[in-house]
Order: C-alpha cells, then structure tokens, then sequence
C-alpha cells in the first residue's frame, strides 16, 4: 500500500510563503494567479497492512505528527 | 534549587542556559540527555533554543516525541517549573503544554535582534520579581516565531492573563511595528493556565549580563530562584507544628 499525504495551512492561518510566491507570480505576469497557497506533501510505503489498516493508520500518523491541526489540515490517498 | 537544561540534537543555547544557571545565579545546573527519562530530580526544566532535529517537518514537532519528553510533560502535569525559550517554545506548543502553534515570521525574514517586551503578568513564578507594565530589552533570533492561536483560544489567554509577554516600542505600545514577527496581540510569551510551564520567543539567557548588552532577562531566572524558594518555605509552612 502507499499514501500519499497532502497537509495545507488552514484556510484563516495567515500564509506568509503562500502570499509571498502569489506576489512573485504577479510580478512574472501570471496575474490570474489567486489564493497561493504552500503546503507539503509526504510520500510513504505501508508494508503488511490492507486497504482499511492502511487508512485508520494513516489517518493516525496525520493527527499525531505529519500536521498539526491548529495550524493544518490534512488529506490523504491510499493506492494499492 | 536545582536546574535541568534538555539537549535535543540540534539545540544550540543549551550551554548557554546551563552557564547561566551555574555561573550567574550560582545554582545547580545539570544537562538533560533527549534520549534519557530521568530528569535528575530538578525543581525546573529548561527547554532551550536551537533547531531540534533540524526544524524538520516543524520546528519543535519531532523533540516533542523524544523519551526525555513524555518525562518533562509528566512533570509539567505534576506542577513542576517548565520553561520554554524559543525553540523550546515551539516544543511546548507542539507538545500540547501551550496552547496555539508558531509559524514562519510574517516577513519570511529569520529576525535577529534585540526587541523591548512589555511585563504582563507577575502572578507567575517566572515573572513574580518584576515589575507589571515594565518593559525588559531581550534578544530573539527565529525564523518561525509568529505566535497564532484561533479566536476562541486567543480570548482565553488574555482573560486569563496568560499573555506574559508582548514586543512594544520603546515607549511600551504595542503596535504593528513593534512586532517582529506577526504574532497576533504582539505575543511573544505564554503561560499555561496553572501558570507552571512558559514558553517566550525572546532569549532571556543571553541578557543576563552587561557584557552581552543587557541583564533584564536575569529578573526572569531570580523570579524562578524566588518562586522556588517561597514554595519552598510554604512547604515547611504547611508542615509545623505537630509534624
């Protein structure tokens, strides 16, 4: 199994480097450009377990390291 | 009184914080090993500034699972003195022990230099020889030190008086100028709401004397000398007569 975890600034947290990478795409002429945000993406193996072991662990991982949920939000994919 | 200093890998002002506590308080000051559990029967835990294990994923997020933590988050549930500087704030935070998160500074810009705080609160006891309204002149030097919280958790630190700290200009006005880094309300320093576990921006341990530039931050360490001290006379207090 893999995950492929996806974890966002929330939406009322300011986003300075998201702000900042909006400005600079402006400046390049890319003014269409709207709502830049920075976020991460981690990228994991899941050794031994099925589809549903994957997604509760998953989801585990999440809220006790990879985000942080005052300032986070998080999504994830399981693919086989 | 005896003090703890927690080394993570990548912290840089443990040595720092230790040399304070043995050579300008003259207490006892013993090192704290990440990978330990014993806590070496200390009456405060420091947890310093520097880039434990190297800010990855956030910074303080991976220190906050490290053994000597589970200890010093036991400790801080039991009333015990626990003291967060700078990256030692953000483990807190990330630790559950203060409430809200800090993120990368407004202006992207890692700051370095000396900022005026205003004194909030003396009903703590690392604040409890200083003066409320009194503003300290302290070093900062972080890259993720804006302090943000949600609306509600905001509205309860400061009707609880749990702001201990805030940047202000010279003249004590906490205004958008003043403030290095965004932290909402110009928070740079935090206490729990038992008022045991604080965690500031600001590094107090390199203002502690006049050859650094400063000794404001050394009211903050003599206020836990005496806060210890007073507990510890209550505790005899309490114990005569008849015992």
């Amino acid at each position: 199994m893999r995950a492929r975890v996806y974890i966002m600034p929330k939406k009322d947290v300011l986003d300075p480097q998201g702000k900042a990478i909006e400005h600079s795409l402006h400046a390049l002429g890319y003014t269409e450009a709207r709502d830049v945000h920075l976020g991460k993406y981690v990228d994991l193996n899941l050794e031994g377990v099925d589809r549903q072991a994957a997604e509760r662990r998953t989801d585990e991982m999440c809220r006790k390291l990879l985000a942080n949920g005052v300032i986070e939000d998080y999504r994830f994919e399981i693919e086989e | 009184m005896r003090w703890g200093v927690v080394t993570f890998p990548g912290s840089n002002d443990d040595h720092d914080a230790l040399y304070v506590v043995d050579h300008v308080l003259g207490e006892d000051a013993v090192s704290l090993w990440h990978k330990d559990r014993d806590l070496k029967g200390v009456d405060c835990v420091i947890l310093p500034g520097g880039f434990s294990y190297g800010d990855y994923l956030r910074c303080g997020a991976m220190a906050r699972f490290s053994p000597i933590m589970e200890s010093v988050v036991e400790f801080a549930h039991a009333g015990g003195l626990v003291l967060g500087i700078c990256n030692g704030f953000q483990v807190l935070c990330e630790a559950g022990l203060l409430p809200g998160a800090l993120i990368r500074n407004r202006g992207l810009q890692f700051v370095c230099t000396r900022v005026h705080v205003r004194l909030e609160e003396t009903e703590t006891p690392f604040t409890c020889r200083c003066t409320r309204g009194e503003i300290l002149t302290i070093p900062i030097k972080h890259g993720e030190g804006c302090y943000i919280a949600d609306a509600v958790t905001l509205d309860r630190l400061e009707n609880n008086h749990q702001v201990v700290l805030r940047y202000v200009d010279t003249s004590g006005r906490a205004t958008a100028e003043a403030n290095p880094n965004g932290s909402l309300n110009n928070i740079a320093g935090i206490v729990n709401e038992q008022r045991n576990v604080f965690g500031l921006m600001p590094h107090p341990e390199h203002a502690t004397e006049k050859l650094l530039g400063g000794e404001d931050g050394l009211k903050l360490f003599q206020s836990l000398v005496a806060a210890h001290g007073e507990g510890a006379q209550r505790r005899v207090a309490a114990l005569a007569p008849g015992h």
